[in-house]
């Protein structure tokens, strides 16, 4: 599998010197009435600065909970367990609400899966994007002046005109241009996207996907794109960080990751997208078993139950994050050294 | 097939739920024994009072509280107590009756205005909208003026003025349920409209239903005191409540027991079921449910 | 003989009141669905493929009789359906099944599983005792203890089987699968997908595919339509449309469902702007306004159907 795709690339590793935010060991649970869920367990990644970070997973994997995290947003039965989220000195996991208020809506912003819910239904456009440059020592005309531009970066026709209409009067696609005008109105550093594209109809997809590359790459932020929809993180994104069972099972550049995956679970997804299969077929590849309970993870590796490539030691060790090529780790065993010799 | 063959998810069943709201909720406690305890005298009422509640004794009149007579007696020597716990079953009778009448025909009415033709909806929900419109009291002294005070005459007023609530309720919820997958699913199939209505509407709109109805138990019986105190409901001598408040008014400079007698079932009614009908909701609201 | 003949079938959605629309001199009504027909023989899969507002599930419920059709014919096993009675969808609903879109919220809240997947002998005054209720849910891979479930308590996946279940209950000729894989995990999506097509292959049951995802449609359908403001702008044989695509808007979506592969992310063809409204439609060809290849003509003559070697398309200049 360690194929020639990996081995004749220069890749930097994914490790850049100076992270834009960088997660190390971040456990979170969840209190519900059933039993303490561990929902992400010993999470470590970093987002690079001016780069896209894809968060790839099937529901329960925890890719969710990971950004909400990330931006304080946590539900309210959730408990930071361990860890911390580095960003600009501060830690993320452990602030303050106040100093919440201070950094989201600055230095991060969030796009979510349905852009009618994150706008007000009784607003305009233009009231709620001149009311969120709040913080801006500026007059309301040049609030006004810079919601257009802001509407016209993101290729919204007639952006003028938009300014005076509702939410409700535009299509699903043209609301979520106006969330990420908004988002980007402020500058953040870093933009959070949870599944910014699932609620549209494809060919809208690849619009909003293009447009989110385009407009990373004019304003320089570094983006965490969270998707289960392995074609837009092919599409949008430089590194990748698959989850499965609150844990990353492996990270590294996406084409590495995309042309040899080195975790079994990583190949078995792309396995199932019906995409990757280029010969017609009426037996499509599935993945056999269920996610473990995460009231009580499993000792050894999460996926073990699932692997077609299981031996002995997954059972009783559980594996760390392996190098698996250039910049390339993966939570696996069969990516140690001493197993490659036996 | 795998996923098929998942371990079922441990679903604690209405009994574990209901205590599982419950250990987190003293209010709700405090409600469902309050109820139990006013539901069950109400009910064993004509054994458990310590005094027949409209027989005229020769004792002492205007007594305050003692170990006879724990709430005095009125101004023509009448056991308070007796009378509160007899009242007690007026006010279940009232509130249970009228009630019943109220939900059954909202229920209908809101199954025909959400399910039959957009011009019977508007005129119902005229209707309603008419009925709403009058005070509760001013409606009731209407309706008394032309039939005349009695206890069925209370029952009907509160009915009345009960179903345009329950009613415009269940329609709303029918029109959600009406354009729901399932409900799709099951005309698809070709099921008849009973089975449609009583197996899979029903069902759906009755849990909220009945919470709200377990609200408004302390409106019914207020309305009803309300009423008699008027004098245009319950006639004296029978205890209900508004007739003891009534009673006690007259003679409050004499002494203040028969209107603390009267007016503390009330309370107690009031918070009761309304406490209930709080943890009734977190028991049963599906939303909760799913993050429990 | 085909199993099922649909020709030049319209269909039309209420938008106004009658009386609105007579004082505002506008239509009170539009065209969903404007002149679809296609065949589909016993034992075949036909996929049709749209995004939202095609007209694609508008399809499905006339099919399945909850929505009247305003022209054309349908015909079924040889009988014309479109204006059947009461009596006659009795039998028809028999013979055709519907899987809906919500695997979860398909399923009645307060019924166990097993009177879910009884329900269709139950309606028809068959016995739908427990043998019959396992017999189903060993038919779509489910354990028998699941009979005395509610449908809360159920996967995605495993509710879509019991879906599947009540479906095949009495043995359908036509079953229509509305998104058959919406809102399923992609390793789960391949179950339900391998499901139907063991269930085909057993009992020879025709199936319609109703969809927005053409990988699906790649691996399970032999024949496939792509919808377009409730017109098909092409359709044919799976394998010819997806290696020779005529039409834009059919190449457009294929770019739009792209193989994950970071080195291929320079290819795509996205198309700007989004579907029009079918109550404005553009004039000329519906699909100019976004069309890539779009010229003069296209705005001016809307193209007709042509018909060559078992494949249709129009468009005025196919690729």
């Amino acid at each position: 599998m360690a194929s020639a795709a990996v081995s004749h690339r220069t890749a930097e590793a994914p490790q850049t010197a100076d992270p834009l935010v960088s997660v190390e060991g971040l456990s979170v649970d969840f209190a519900t009435p059933r039993g303490t869920i561990h929902a992400l367990r010993d999470i470590s990644l970093e987002v690079p600065k001016g780069k896209v970070l894809g968060l790839v997973g099937e529901s329960g994997c925890g890719k969710s909970t990971l950004a909400y995290s990330m931006i304080g947003l946590l539900a309210e039965n959730a408990r930071v367990a361990g860890g911390a989220i580095r960003m600009g000195g501060q830690d993320l996991a452990h602030l303050k609400p106040k100093a919440w208020r201070d950094l989201r809506g600055t230095r991060i912003a969030m796009i979510f899966q349905d852009p009618m819910t994150s706008l007000n239904p009784v607003t305009t456009i233009g009231k709620q994007m001149i009311d969120i440059q709040y913080r801006e020592p500026i007059s309301r005309s040049e609030k006004r002046a810079r919601a257009i531009e802001f509407l016209e970066q993101v290729q919204l026709p007639d952006a003028a005109a938009k300014l005076d209409v509702y939410p409700h009067q535009l299509s699903g696609g043209m609301r979520q241009r106006v969330c990420i005008a908004m988002a980007l109105l402020t500058r953040p550093d870093l933009l959070i996207a949870d599944e910014p594209t699932t609620a549209l109809d494809a060919t809208l997809e690849l619009q909003i996907v293009t447009l989110l590359r385009e407009l990373q790459e004019t304003f320089g932020c570094s983006v965490l794109f969270v998707s289960h929809h392995l074609g837009t993180v092919a599409e949008l994104c430089d590194e990748v960080a698959v989850m499965y069972a609150g844990e990353v099972v492996e990270r590294g550049h996406v084409r590495e990751v995309f042309h040899a995956p080195r975790h079994p679970y990583t190949q078995a997804l792309f396995d199932c997208d019906p995409a990757r299969i280029r010969q017609a077929t009426r037996q499509l590849p599935t993945i056999p078993g269920t996610l473990p309970d995460l009231r009580q993870p499993p000792a050894g590796c999460a996926f073990r139950a699932r692997c077609s490539k299981a031996f002995g030691r997954c059972a009783a060790e559980h594996p760390p994050l392996h190098a698996a090529g250039p910049g390339q780790v993966a939570r696996c065993h069969l990516n140690d050294p001493a197993e490659d010799v036996a | 097939m795998t996923d098929a063959t998942q371990s079922p998810l441990p679903e604690p069943g209405l009994l574990a739920r209901s205590l599982s709201v419950l250990s987190g909720n003293r209010t709700g406690v405090i409600g469902f024994v309050l109820v139990a305890l006013i539901v069950g005298s109400a009910i064993l009422a004509p054994w458990i009072v310590p005094y027949d509640p409209t027989a005229i004794m020769t004792g002492p009149r205007m007594a305050p509280p003692s170990a006879e007579h724990w709430l005095g007696t009125d101004n023509i020597g009448r056991d308070i107590f007796s009378r509160v716990i007899a009242g007690g079953r007026i006010a279940m009778l009232v509130a249970a009756a009228s009630l019943t009448a109220a939900l059954s025909a909202g229920l209908l009415l809101g199954l025909i205005a959400g399910l039959g033709p957009r011009w019977l909806d508007n005129l119902l929900l005229l209707v309603f909208d008419a009925l709403r419109s009058f005070p509760t009291i001013v409606f009731g002294l209407a309706v008394v003026t032309i039939i005349g005070p009695s206890l069925f005459t209370v029952m009907l007023v509160v009915a009345i003025t009960s179903v345009p609530i329950y009613a415009r309720i269940v329609r709303t919820q029918t029109l959600a349920l009406k354009n729901a997958e399932f409900i799709l699913a099951e005309r698809a199939m070709g099921v008849g409209l009973p089975r449609l209505l009583f197996v899979h509407v029903l069902p759906n709109v009755l849990g909220p239903l009945l919470i709200l109805a377990s609200m408004d138990v302390p409106l019914v019986i207020a309305t009803e005191a309300g009423l008699s105190f008027l004098g245009m409901g319950v006639r004296p001598p029978t205890p209900s409540w508004g007739v003891i408040l009534n009673d006690g008014y007259n003679f409050i400079r004499n002494s203040p027991w028969p209107v603390i007698g009267g007016s503390i079932p009330i309370i107690l009614v009031t918070l009761g079921f309304t406490f209930m009908g709080e943890a009734l909701r977190d028991i049963f609201d599906p939303k909760l449910r799913k993050a429990g | 003989m085909s199993l099922l003949e649909v020709t030049d079938l319209r269909i039309r959605y209420a938008r106004q009141g009658r009386l609105k629309a007579a004082l505002r001199r506008e239509s009170h009504d539009f065209e969903a669905v404007c002149g679809v027909s296609f065949t589909l023989e016993p034992g075949q899969t036909l996929g049709l493929v749209g995004e939202s507002g095609s007209g694609k599930s508008t399809i499905a419920r006339t099919l399945i009789g909850l929505k009247k059709s305003s022209g054309g014919s349908i015909r079924f096993d040889g009988a014309e359906i479109s204006q059947a009675s009461g009596r006659d969808w009795a039998r028809l609903r028999r013979e055709m099944s519907m899987m809906w879109q919500d695997p979860v919220g398909s399923l009645s809240p307060r019924l166990t599983v097993k009177s879910l997947v009884t329900e269709p002998l139950r309606i028809n005054g068959l016995p739908a005792g427990r043998t019959e209720a396992e017999r189903l849910l060993g038919l779509v891979g489910l354990p028998a203890e699941f009979a005395t479930r509610y449908p809360h308590q159920l996967s995605g996946g495993q509710a879509r089987r019991v879906g599947v279940a009540r479906a095949l209950a009495l043995d359908p000729k036509l079953l229509i699968a509305d998104e058959p894989t919406a809102g399923l995990d992609m390793s789960v999506q391949g179950e339900v997908l391998n499901l139907l097509a063991e269930v085909q292959a057993r009992s020879g049951v025709a199936i319609v595919i109703i969809t927005h995802n053409l990988n699906l449609v790649r691996h399970v359908t032999d024949q496939m339509a792509i919808m377009y403001l409730g017109r098909f702008v092409e359709q044919g044989p799976t394998e010819q449309v997806f290696a020779h695509p005529r039409h834009p808007y059919t190449k457009a979506l294929l770019a739009a469902n792209p193989e994950p592969d970071p080195e291929a992310r320079h290819e795509r063809v996205a198309l700007s702007g989004e579907v029009p409204s079918p109550v404005n439609r553009p004039s000329g060809c519906d699909f100019h306004p976004r069309c890539p290849w779009a010229r003069e003509a296209c705005a001016a003559k809307e193209p007709g159907w042509t018909e060559e070697s078992g494949r249709g398309h129009r468009c005025l200049f196919p690729l």
